[in-house]
């Protein structure tokens, strides 16, 4: 089967595999009601009701789908965690997709909406949700305005709000918009979010929101692609979506390919099947690295993810494998740089980015992140100094303590040290900066050697206290 | 205080009634705010204070934590560059310090005409279509310094630039404010009913009926 | 607190020793209790715990492995195993500093903070030694105001939120917030509103680096210059507890000490800043007597001039010599010390034989009743889950730390709090029933919240409301107390008696939390400075107690202070002793005190600054103020605690007790005192109520007080009768504000400038009745007089009423105002 670019879905390309969530992407109607109707819409939304609801979560729970916002923890699994006997519930969709490297969350709703919806339906009726609050990223305005227009649709058809298909199932579905912050992304700063405060993260224990979400209610937060998987799911069974992807890792996911690739693009591929070799030079996926160049280095799972080598071209495209080999698929966020690239330059754009995004409540990301920033910066200026190095590694130590994960390296006799990291913040951001500074110090330290060009030292006074070194 | 115009009130209302806490409209009010007035003055955060419930410290602190509120009067097309890792790899610097010659304003800057307020920001969510720029959040992808002038050129000349965008987007490009062409309504005799939490004491209908003792 | 049973507690393994914890207490308060301090900048005792600075992170082992996590966020769990000097654990610290450091400005030479400064000692003591930061430190313009008072330094900020939580979750005021985002993060105000808050003062002591400081206190001393003394706040009769700190003699500072029972470490600002006042230059430094325009003293002069001690206190003696016991009367005496107030009671009645002795100024409540009621403590006012009555003033603008108390209990303790008031408090968007009472009616709503038949009420509330709020009051399981006060001076004491005896019979296992504001006028009912009491809760009927004592006890019960006043301007009283008073200011008519100053014989005023009352005084004595003397002081609770001198008084001013003494011993009696102890000494010998709580029993729980119990019989007046209002009047209601034109305020040149001004609020549909704009300045015609005052509208005022802030600049509403009236009824006029 050909593989081709969708060229409305911008940037999504048809690689010929299986589609449980992009099926509809070739119809330049395929956010329509219309469309959706007559390509199987909502029934998997009328065979959850057929069910009891819980029923729905032993079927969702069964297919072990995973979160597919970057944490990966099982949906079935997380739903199960609301308390007896507390009320109301509530449903977050997290649309704030703001992870560099991906935007498969935009094209869903963008291209798809009413699969969202079905989706969102189905949890609410499955673990009795009262309200779905449908968080959309500020800056997406195509598709809040996707979003919107389907929302008045299904409503008026009768699928959402009171009574739906005359049943006595009945929720509202919000549209909410962000406003502009990556950290919203984080679950409970999206609750705070979408409370109307600061977007800023709270302590988990004890504000697991499952526990104590919205308005101190338990409360589901699940990404966008997780929930356009249930229509699927619920339509077709658990065992069906097993028989796609890998045993721990069943079905497919949404991969962007962005960087120094002939053909970047978003990809929905079978877990675990797939290796990145596959995906990096495959014919049907990016057709190898551009402009005759070799691959220098890539990040497997977003800005937060230690970065692959060459030697890891053959890990599968699964958690389990990607997390054993010392890093993270996140959200399907892969960015392939070649050997053009100046590795510290990389270093510094994502670091800055953190830098940037860091909300400011717990003092080690608040001051590390921007401190790790300017010194790279001072590096790249032409100001660096030779103890600037060993204190770039001791800045992310106290942000994150300890060994950080790595990547295997055979040659340099390296064992993975596996996700997650410590911290001493109170959510990942933090420790997030540090992986880029970890990655390319451990692998390219000649080149920020090369860059620096002063002969003094900034005093370390204390050696930096960490078990195995960095 | 009044802020809002009267259709713009309205709407207010309509948006407040959708959430269990009047609070939690704080930002999409302060979205409507800047629709109306293209940038979020002080006294739409006064009214907005008063409809939800709140102090105008705490609407400021929360508006100001956000990206895309603005403080101060911005040009009718915000562009934002994105310089971000997969941008920057295919040239998204290259393109923004092409767009600071072409529209004559560093970034952060406003054009004195009025018409462009250029900003370089984090990633817009279109990595593999990189470099990529928005125009008051609407997509223009691969793009290139020629492709930029032309989109900048449709806008001076009152052309719709959208078709450039090649995001299956179409239409006018809305000035800098509006988000989303197109609202969500709910009508009242299809609204399921909001519930401030606390007036919430049972497992609502379809599950109450179906308890098998499961959570 | 409660005493705990060995197996309520929880065992814990901290730094290798066990330790017991108390349930649900947080790791961070177990072990510094317990001796081990854990560093914190975020974490406070009294507020919310947030765990966002991580200074407080150490090693904790929950059973899954040692892992590096925030002491203040855990509470301890049976088998907790913690370790606070491990490697990890001291590294971490070494980072969290270094991190809070590196964009802090080198500001330590030139900040008020510096050697009282958490962030110096936790760096001293849990730091690295030098940072390693050479980059450029983030800067803000320094400082910027965020009201009057308090000042911001956005470059010292650490951002541990601890000012907005106290602003949001203590003082409900939420007008400081975080901004901005990141690095760039700052604590600021919204544009021209800035943080006015009562309440701003404990954002400057909580804060633990110099970002919010004191404008009263910028630049003046270090704190290894101060020296200090726990004291007791005598402003208000909440009796918060202080610490009062001086230097080279001279009062800089006023600080909140936690007083579990009482404040919690809160002061309200008048309460903290008005140690200015007693600083005061204005301080009157002499005795005056009346004299020529050279200072030659003449008994028929115009003038008062300064005056030696002997010579006053003789004219001062010599007046009462003359005067008959029953034309000698004494007013005032809330502004003293318990001590004082006894030895002003033991000469005003023991040794002159007068029983013309009352303390509150006829804007109170009868002592006896206040007396014979059951008192509640704040502790049990507060209780969580219990239920409270407001019928009185608004506590945030007259009792600034039981303003904040009630509120915790209210907003986070499940409180429920029912409002019997003439307008709108600080509390009335947490009540679950505000009930808008008129003037006069508050015995008719009690009645009607419990069955009776309903008024002909025109007070726009709902019959509904009354009656749910009857219901809840009735079905209440938890305490139920009511405060008790005067909400308005437009209204007499008769109508609140009422209302507060009816409240009695309906729930008789009710407490009451007297409400009344002025400084220790509740030790000087204890002390019997009112009209038939005498010492240590007993009446004249009492004697025999006093017998070896005191020379007398008066047999007849004498007048109350407005009693006293009219006899005055009848020419009836030749000696009229003020002590602390400010008749002028204070009297809810102008009118009857100024004929009762110019009516009585010798006006003998012992006060502080020389008010327009003292300036018509024959005889003026100055007492030291509440930092120069030493003592106890009785709070609304009856909960008696400690004053502490620290400071000199000014010129040759004296204690009160020690004037007492004088005047007694020109009048040939030794009244036995050398000392504030040996007046305490007599008291707990003839006070059976006192008997228990010896001196050394006081300083040993200084911090917290004793509370003493005991009261009288219940003696219940006639009812008042309330006229109907005449449909042109408007029913006035005149309050206090936190801020006006009182001495004490006066005198603080940092509060001296916030009375709120004078403006009379009506309810819209009221304003549109009498054709009035928003903002016109209108005539309001009362009894006795007549102001000016611009008209704001206000939807939380019943029709039919107007209210009124008193003492504010420009408008003396008392002297409009007719004591002898149960109500109030004005006209408006327009002019």
């Amino acid at each position: 089967m050909g593989s081709s670019y969708v060229t409305h879905a911008a940037g999504y390309v048809d690689n010929g595999g299986p589609k449980l969530v992009t099926s509809r992407f070739g119809y330049e109607d395929s956010h329509t009601l219309a469309r959706f109707e007559a390509t199987g819409g909502y029934v998997g939304l009328k065979a959850a009701m057929a069910k009891r609801p819980a029923e729905v979560h032993s079927q969702v729970r069964e297919a072990t789908l995973l979160g597919r916002g970057g944490a990966g923890f099982p949906a079935g699994v997380k739903w199960g965690f609301c308390p007896e006997g507390v009320w109301p519930r509530y449903l977050v969709v997290n649309g704030d997709e703001s992870e560099p490297g991906t935007y498969k969350d935009r094209l869903l709703m963008e291209r798809d909406p009413h699969q969202l919806i079905e989706g969102c339906l189905i949890a609410c009726y499955a673990l009795g949700l009262s309200q779905c609050f449908l968080y959309v990223r500020g800056e997406m305005a195509l598709a809040q305005e996707r979003i919107a227009t389907a929302l008045n649709e299904a409503y008026a058809a009768g699928y959402v709000g009171r009574e739906i298909l005359d049943s006595d199932f009945s929720v509202d579905i919000v549209l909410h918009w962000g406003a502009g912050a990556y950290i919203v992304g984080e679950e409970t700063a999206l609750i705070e979010s979408l409370e109307g405060n600061r977007g800023m993260p709270r302590l988990k224990p004890p504000y697991f929101p499952a526990a104590i979400g919205l308005y101190g209610k338990p409360t589901i937060v699940n990404n966008v692609e997780t929930l356009a998987n249930l229509p699927w799911i619920l339509e077709h069974g658990a065992a069906a979506y097993r028989r796609y992807g890998s045993e721990s890792s069943p079905g497919t996911r949404m991969f962007a390919v962005s960087g120094h690739v002939n053909r970047p693009g978003v990809y929905e591929v079978e877990q675990g099947v797939t290796t990145f070799r596959d995906l990096f030079y495959g014919e049907e996926f990016c057709q190898g690295i551009r402009g005759g160049h070799e691959l220098k280095m890539f990040i497997p799972g977003g800005g937060s993810a230690p970065w692959f080598f060459e030697e890891h071209l053959d890990v599968a495209l699964e958690a389990a494998d990607v997390g054993a080999a010392g890093s993270m698929l996140g959200s399907g966020a892969i960015i392939v740089m070649d050997d053009s690239t100046d590795a510290v330059k990389a270093c510094h754009r994502l670091v800055r980015f953190f830098a940037r995004e860091s909300c400011g409540k717990c003092s080690p990301c608040r001051e590390g992140t921007g401190w790790e920033e300017k010194i790279l910066q001072r590096i790249l200026d032409g100001h660096g100094r030779p103890s600037d190095i060993d204190l770039l590694l001791d800045v992310g130590d106290n942000i994150s303590p300890g060994p950080y994960p790595v990547a295997a390296h055979a040659t340099e006799g390296l064992d993975a040290v596996p996700f997650p990291p410590r911290q001493t913040t109170i959510c990942p951001l933090g420790p997030s900066s540090v992986a880029p500074i970890v990655s390319t110090i451990r692998r390219f330290r000649h080149e920020f050697e090369a860059k620096i060009t002063r002969g003094d030292t900034i005093p370390v006074s204390a050696a930096p206290v960490t078990a195995g070194g960095n | 205080m009044t802020f809002f115009d009267t259709d713009n009130e309205r709407l207010a209302h309509e948006v407040i009634d959708r959430y269990p806490r009047a609070r939690s409209a704080a930002i999409p009010l302060l979205h409507l705010a800047q629709e109306q007035e293209g940038w979020v003055t002080p006294a739409a955060m006064v009214q907005i204070a008063e409809l939800i419930g709140s102090t105008p410290a705490e609407v400021l602190g929360t508006a100001s934590f956000y990206e895309m509120f603005k403080f101060h009067p911005v040009g009718r097309y915000v562009v934002n560059v994105c310089t971000n890792i997969s941008c920057q790899l295919l040239g998204g610097e290259e393109l923004l310090e092409h767009a600071e010659t072409s529209l004559g304003v560093r970034a952060g800057g406003t054009s004195d005409d009025g018409l462009f307020t250029l900003e370089d920001v984090e990633c817009v969510a279109a990595c593999t279509e990189a470099p990529c720029f928005t125009v008051n959040y609407r997509y223009f992808h691969r793009a290139t310094t020629g492709s930029f002038d032309e989109v900048v050129a449709d806008i001076r000349a009152g052309r719709s630039p959208m078709q450039r965008g090649d995001a299956g987007d179409d239409g006018d490009l809305p000035e800098h404010g509006t988000l989303g062409r197109v609202r969500q309504h709910i009508s009242d005799d299809r609204r399921a009913g909001v519930e401030a939490p606390e007036n919430v004491t049972g497992a609502p209908l379809w599950l109450a009926a179906d308890r098998n003792g499961e959570g | 607190m409660s005493p705990l049973e060995v197996g309520d507690q929880v065992s814990i393994v901290v730094d290798g020793e066990t330790v017991l914890a108390n349930p649900g207490e947080l790791l961070i308060d177990a072990c510094e209790r317990t001796g081990t301090y854990i560093p914190r900048f975020c974490h406070h005792t009294r507020m919310r715990p947030v765990g966002m600075c991580r200074m407080c992170i150490v090693d904790v082992d929950t059973g899954r492995g040692a892992a590096l996590q925030p002491s203040c966020m855990l509470a301890c769990t049976p088998g907790m195993v913690v370790e606070t000097e491990s490697d990890r654990t001291r590294k971490a610290q070494d980072g969290v500093l270094e991190f809070l450091l590196i964009n802090h400005p080198l500001d330590c030479p030139v900040c008020d903070k510096g050697g009282e400064c958490p962030l110096q000692d936790q760096t001293m003591a849990f730091g690295p030694g030098e940072s390693r930061f050479v980059e450029e430190k983030r800067h803000f313009e320094k400082p910027i105001k965020v009201n009057d008072n308090v000042n911001l330094d956005r470059e010292r900020c650490i951002l541990c939120d601890r000012c907005t939580r106290f602003a949001d979750e203590v003082a409900g005021d939420k007008l400081i917030h975080f901004m901005a985002r990141g690095s760039q993060t700052q604590i600021n105000t919204f544009p021209d509103l800035p943080f006015s808050s009562y309440f701003s003062g404990n954002t400057v002591q909580v804060c633990p680096v110099g970002a919010l400081t004191a404008l009263p206190y910028r630049f003046k001393a270090r704190p290894w210059d101060l020296e200090e003394v726990e004291s007791t706040s005598t402003l208000d009769s909440v009796g918060s507890r202080i610490s009062v700190q001086s230097s080279r003699d001279r009062v800089l500072r006023f600080q909140g000490v936690d007083a579990d029972a009482v404040n919690w470490g809160w002061l309200s600002d008048k309460e903290r800043f008005v140690f200015e006042a007693y600083d005061h230059e204005d301080r009157m430094a002499t005795p005056l007597l009346k004299g020529d325009a050279l200072g030659n003293r003449t008994p028929d002069g115009s003038e008062l001039v300064a005056a030696p001690w002997n010579e006053a206190l003789d004219v001062a003696a010599e007046a009462l010599r003359a005067a008959p016991a029953d034309r000698i009367a004494v007013v005032g005496g809330a502004r003293l010390t318990n001590e004082a107030q006894y030895a002003w009671a033991k000469l005003a009645k023991g040794v002159l034989g007068t029983d013309h002795v009352d303390s509150q100024l006829g804007d109170g409540l009868p002592a006896d009743l206040l007396l014979a009621l059951p008192r509640a403590t704040i502790d049990e006012a507060c209780t969580p889950g219990g239920t409270i009555v407001l019928l009185g003033p608004d506590p945030k603008e007259e009792l600034g730390a039981l303003y904040l108390r009630l509120r915790h209990a209210v907003v986070h303790d499940g409180a429920t709090l029912i409002e019997l008031t003439q307008c709108r408090t600080g509390l009335t968007e947490d009540a679950t029933h505000s009930l808008r009472v008129q003037p006069g009616e508050a015995a008719e709503v009690v009645s009607a919240m419990f069955g009776g038949a309903p008024s002909a009420g025109s007070s726009g509330r709902s019959v509904g409301d009354v009656t749910a709020a009857g219901e809840l009051l009735a079905a209440a399981t938890g305490p139920v107390t009511v405060l008790l006060g005067r909400s308005s001076l437009a209204e007499a004491a008769g109508p609140v008696v009422d209302a507060a005896l009816a409240l009695h019979d309906h729930l008789p296992d009710a407490r009451f939390l007297s409400l009344l504001r002025r400084g220790n006028v509740h030790g000087a009912m204890d002390m019997g400075l009112a009209p038939g009491l005498l010492p240590g809760r007993a009446t004249l009927a009492d004697a025999d107690r006093f017998v070896d004592v005191w020379p007398g006890v008066p047999d007849v019960v004498g007048r109350d202070t407005l009693a006293t006043l009219e006899a005055a301007s009848n020419g009836e009283v030749d000696v009229l002793v003020l002590l602390g008073a400010d008749l002028l200011a204070d009297v809810p008519d102008g009118d009857l005190a100024r004929r009762a100053l110019n009516g009585a014989g010798t006006v003998i005023a012992i006060d502080l600054f020389a008010t327009e009352t003292v300036a018509s005084a024959d005889v003026v004595l100055p007492a030291a103020g509440p930092t120069e003397v030493d003592g106890t002081f009785t709070n609304l609770e009856g909960r008696v605690s400690q004053v502490t001198r620290k400071v000199t008084s000014p010129g040759t001013s004296r204690p009160d007790w020690m004037i007492a003494v004088d005047l007694a011993d020109r009048l040939g009696v030794d009244l036995g005192f050398m000392s504030a102890a040996d007046i305490w000494a007599e008291l707990t010998a003839v006070s059976a109520v006192h008997a228990g709580f010896s001196t050394e029993a006081i300083a040993a729980d200084s911090t917290e007080g004793v509370v003493v119990t005991g009261g009288l019989a219940l003696v219940r007046p006639e009812p008042t009768a309330i006229p109907a209002r005449q449909p042109s009047a408007l029913r006035l209601i005149a309050t206090r504000s936190m801020y006006d034109t009182g001495v004490m305020v006066a005198h603080s040149p940092s509060l001296a400038g916030l009375a709120p001004g004078a403006r009379a609020a009506l309810e819209p549909t009221e304003m549109r009745r009498h054709g009035v704009a928003d903002g016109e300045v209108v005539d309001l015609v009362g009894p006795k007089g007549t102001v000016q005052v611009p008209v704001v509208a206000d939807a939380g005022v019943a029709a039919g009423t107007v209210h009124l802030l008193v003492n504010q600049p420009g408008v003396d509403v008392v002297a409009m105002l007719d004591a002898g009236a149960p109500v109030t009824d004005v006209k408006l006029v327009r002019r």
